[in-house]
């Protein structure tokens, strides 16, 4: 119970800090272009581990889509954005809203795919999240929407039947995605969304569903056998998870001019979950950590962009073979016995 | 007459699923893990089928047989490195490090052969049969021979053979299988091995059908070959063939009468409709966990 | 009211062997009809009728294999029964998913030991007191004052379920982290903690030492006392069934072989023949006391 309580205040103090760092790092100028550029992709990285971390790490079942959810927030939250143009004048506010419509899409997409995966276990939701990730892909790919003052105009595969009337603009243009947007994402936002991400994490986990959710990870029919609703509650942890990714991806998008449904692909999702398995399955602040350095480090290593998916893949098999093997499992606590007792506790 | 086509070239893409999709579903018998890297296998044994005729201009049988030991020896490599230290480990860890390892064999590749495409040349030409207004290429009637004499020699194998019945025992029970005198480790590492000389078949043959060769040549095709495996069944052997002809055929008719850059949503519309109306698949027997 | 069900019309059982019950005039908490389950052609429980007092101490007894587990798993609606209803507080719980049967009234512990092993001892209990702590997901998101008030009572409530045992020390501890015999303790609690009017305990004393197997005859009466509720037990060690049960049901090959009392079931030649072979059930008397030491032994080296 303590260790989990110091590890949130870690977590939060981690980020707080960061924040006020960069803050004046930018305000004194001696941050460089491509760092700045670097930052709200960074958060909405951030993001995305923390809250496949939930899926991954807290409710135990491997989800290979996570990006699809991001697909999801950004083409629904910038569609949003570019909607209220006009209506919502404010940038801040206007992004506010379009990261709560991306998050309430994404919630959506995690709610009607939960119905079907989360009756399936193991190897099967994962290969059949992986599917859902695809078929995101493949309908934005070919889907063309038109927006003019009488509202909006859905077409899949071509344009044609779109007519615009005066003052009218297309707004997703099949595989050509969404092109000039404005870009209307900052640093302080991207640090609000962490903020509020941690906040609904944490309190989540430190709830009834919370340990729920864990018992479930731990053992699904001892929790049944309790009373627990399994559905329910995984439902709850993959529509939360979905929820803040769709937010992530409204973040992520609105940094750009042009986002397009490729780059939220099955990379993208092995990206992410590189990034959770790198810091730590269940370990928040461990997601924070590796998100931020493995956004930073292909940037600042130019060398290293070469071989970065390959040192990814070496990662998550050396990670996995570190933690699970019978081998090094011994080998770890009898590490740890020799450093004295109490590290019992520290054990994930 | 365009049906019978589609039907005809569905059959031979369902082959090619078909192959591929007895390596996962032999692996998962008896090891009970999803190889996410079998796809990625494919690959490799066509890169080296493609170098071995092209670069070293040896005549295609070689450049096969070639990439069938290649593959057998890194089949068994894979599974000798990352999988057995982690036969005891929770599902969700073995199947994080098979997606390791599909990504180290993608971007090896990738590094060792660069991106830029490779066209594959047909192992035995383009020559086409003419039936009436049907025509049939070579390639796709040795795609389907290949995989009807294939099933058979697995079917004779597992059923016949002591190393078959030992695969079967081990992929009922690993304990009792230990018990009789069976080398468990041996019998994964050998299911492992004809798992992965299959996919350099399917290899070539895909490669020879779609002659364009890049590093990720066969993840797309790897994870519709587990579709297929999960359709007909995980575990069972009949149930990989059908699978891969269904989904073979599926595919090509959503490409020919619903749009070709929805089939791939088709194809992944069906996997979940299986698993939600038949989730043992089509041929497959509902396992329920001992409480 | 008399209530009093037919208790059994097995072949093999004496029509009037029953299991001696206490409050024998109320509505029984447990009553299992002509229970049976096949699996593949396989009659693994079949005929199994079974009533249980409201505040009786019951064992089912019976040789490896005999069913009994799977009885546990039939009233529990892990399994769906072929044939036959249970009737839990006079309620068909037919059709009801296990969850569901734990909110009405069923607790239940595992042979082979399955606790939340990654959280506390006392998240454990709290995981099980699910359907007693009213705070919805926004409360908890938000931390309204109901959150904090439902997470003290429950936090009050598990520390009282773990003084059952003088457990309270251990709250903190991972659950996994645990010796063998406080993780089946912990088990106890946790099914306490669902409010139960049956409680199931699958050999709880299986890797018990002898003085924690003596502690847990004791606290098995104090929970029945405490509680008043019914105590199902599955168990292979004789000395703890003869002592704590009031009833004892034998199981043999899915069927019941024998009810009645400890001391009615001791001198019972199906009985030791079950366990002993057809070749003893002459000698029953001398067998008798056999009987008790060697399953008193193969309880405590079944692990």
């Amino acid at each position: 119970m303590k260790r989990k309580n110091t590890n949130k205040y870690v977590s939060f103090a981690l980020v707080i800090a960061a924040y006020a760092i960069m803050m004046i790092l930018t305000a004194s100028g001696k941050i460089t272009r491509s760092m700045q550029g670097m930052l709200v992709p960074i958060c909405a990285y951030i993001v995305m581990a923390i809250s496949l971390n939930l899926t991954v790490g807290i409710l135990g079942e491997l989800s290979l889509g996570h990006a699809g959810f991001m697909s999801m927030g950004a083409f629904t939250g910038t569609c949003a954005a570019l909607m209220m143009t006009e209506s919502v004048p404010d940038e801040g506010l206007r992004l506010g809203i379009s990261m709560v419509i991306g998050a309430i899409f994404g919630g959506i997409a995690g709610f009607l795919i939960g119905i079907p995966v989360l009756r399936l276990k193991g190897d099967y939701l994962a290969i059949v999240t992986l599917a859902f990730g695809e078929i995101i892909k493949s309908i934005f790919n070919n889907l063309y929407v038109g927006f003019d003052k009488y509202g909006l105009n859905f077409q899949l595969l071509s344009e044609k039947g779109i007519k615009l009337e005066e003052g009218g603009r297309m707004l997703i243009q099949g595989a050509m995605g969404i092109s000039k947007i404005k870009k209307i994402s900052t640093f302080t936002a991207g640090f609000i969304l962490i903020i509020l991400t941690l906040f609904i994490v944490y309190h989540l986990v430190e709830s009834r569903y919370g340990r729920a959710i864990m018992a479930i990870r731990d053992n699904r029919i001892a929790a049944e056998s309790v009373g627990v609703d399994v559905t329910k509650y995984k439902m709850t942890a993959f529509v939360i998870s979905a929820a803040l990714a769709g937010a992530a991806g409204t973040l992520f998008a609105m940094n750009y001019s042009t986002i397009t449904a490729n780059k939220f692909d099955f990379n993208t999702s092995i990206l992410i979950l590189v990034l959770v398995v790198l810091g730590g399955l269940g370990n928040i602040t461990g997601s924070i950590i590796s998100a931020t350095l493995l956004t930073i480090l292909p940037e600042a290593l130019r060398g290293f962009a070469t071989y970065r998916m390959l040192v990814y893949a070496i990662v998550l098999i050396v990670v996995m073979l570190f933690t699970n093997a019978s081998g090094t499992k011994m080998l770890i606590s009898n590490i740890k016995a020799k450093l004295g007792g109490n590290k019992e506790e520290e054990e994930q | 007459m365009r049906f019978l086509s589609f039907l005809i070239s569905g059959l031979s893409l369902g082959s090619i699923y078909a192959i591929i999709a007895l390596g996962y579903t032999m692996v998962y018998g008896i090891a009970k893990m999803l190889n996410f890297a079998h796809g990625d296998v494919i690959m490799v044994g066509s890169y080296i089928c493609f170098f071995a005729m092209m670069r070293y201009n040896l005549p295609p049988v070689v450049g096969v047989i070639l990439a069938v030991i290649v593959c057998t020896i890194l089949g068994m490599v894979i599974e000798r490195a990352a999988y057995k230290p982690l036969r005891q480990a929770p599902s969700l860890a073995v199947l994080i490090t098979a997606i390791g390892v599909s990504y180290f064999l993608q971007n090896g590749a990738l590094l060792l052969w660069t991106s830029s495409p490779k066209v594959f040349p047909s192992i035995i030409g383009n020559g086409k049969i003419q039936l009436g207004e049907l025509t049939i290429s070579h390639v796709t009637l040795l795609t389907v021979a290949v995989c009807l004499v294939i099933m058979a020699v697995l079917t004779w194998f597992t059923g016949r053979t002591k190393m078959g019945k030992a695969m079967r025992a081990c992929s009922e029970d690993k304990g009792a299988a230990q018990l009789m005198g069976i080398d468990v480790n041996g019998t994964i590492s050998m299911t492992f091995a004809i798992g992965s000389g299959l996919a350099a078949i399917a290899g070539v043959l895909l490669c020879s059908a779609y002659p364009t060769l890049v590093p990720t040549t066969g993840s797309m095709p790897g994870i519709k070959a587990f579709t297929a495996a999960v359709f007909g069944g995980i575990g069972s052997i009949p149930g990989a063939f059908l699978g891969g002809l269904l989904l073979g055929v599926i595919e090509t008719f959503a490409k020919a009468y619903i749009s070709t850059q929805l089939s791939d949503a088709v194809v992944f519309s069906v996997l979940i409709i299986v698993l939600l109306v038949r989730p043992a698949g089509l041929l497959g027997k509902v396992i329920n966990e001992k409480v | 009211m008399a209530y009093k069900s037919e208790g059994s019309n097995l072949v093999p059982v004496p029509s009037n062997a029953v299991i001696p019950e206490r409050d024998i005039n109320d509505m029984p908490a447990l009553e299992c009809k002509n229970l049976g389950i096949t699996f593949g052609g396989l009659h693994a429980v079949e005929n199994f009728n079974l009533t249980i007092g409201r505040t009786e101490i019951a064992g089912l007894i019976g040789p490896n294999g005999a069913g009994k587990t799977t009885v546990f798993n039939l009233l529990t609606n892990v399994y769906q029964p072929t044939t036959g209803t249970i009737l839990l507080n006079g309620m068909d719980t037919h059709g009801m998913s296990t969850a569901q049967v734990s909110k009405a009234g069923i607790g239940r512990t595992f042979q082979n030991i399955r606790l939340f092993n990654n959280l506390t001892v006392e998240e454990n209990i709290m995981v099980a007191m699910d359907k007693s702590i009213k705070c919805g997901l926004f409360a908890g998101l938000l931390r309204l004052p109901s959150y904090f008030r439902e997470e003290k009572k429950a936090h009050k409530r598990a520390l009282e379920l773990l003084h059952i045992f003088d457990m309270e020390n251990v709250a903190n501890h991972r659950a996994g982290s645990l010796p063998y015999g406080a993780q089946r303790r912990v088990e106890i609690v946790r099914a306490l903690a669902t409010d139960p009017k049956v409680l199931l305990l699958d050999e709880p004393a299986a890797g018990m030492n002898p003085s924690e197997t003596a502690d847990l005859m004791a606290n098995i009466r104090k929970i029945r006392d405490t509680f008043q509720i019914a105590v199902v037990l599955i168990e292979h060690d004789m000395n703890l069934v003869m002592n704590v049960c009031e009833g004892l049901c034998v199981l043999n090959f899915g069927r019941i072989i024998a009810k009645g009392s400890p001391a009615e079931i001791q001198k019972n030649p199906t009985v030791i023949e079950a366990y002993l072979g057809k070749s003893h059930s002459t000698k029953a008397h001398e067998a008798v006391n056999e009987v008790v030491e060697e399953n008193s032994d193969t309880g405590s080296d079944n692990k």
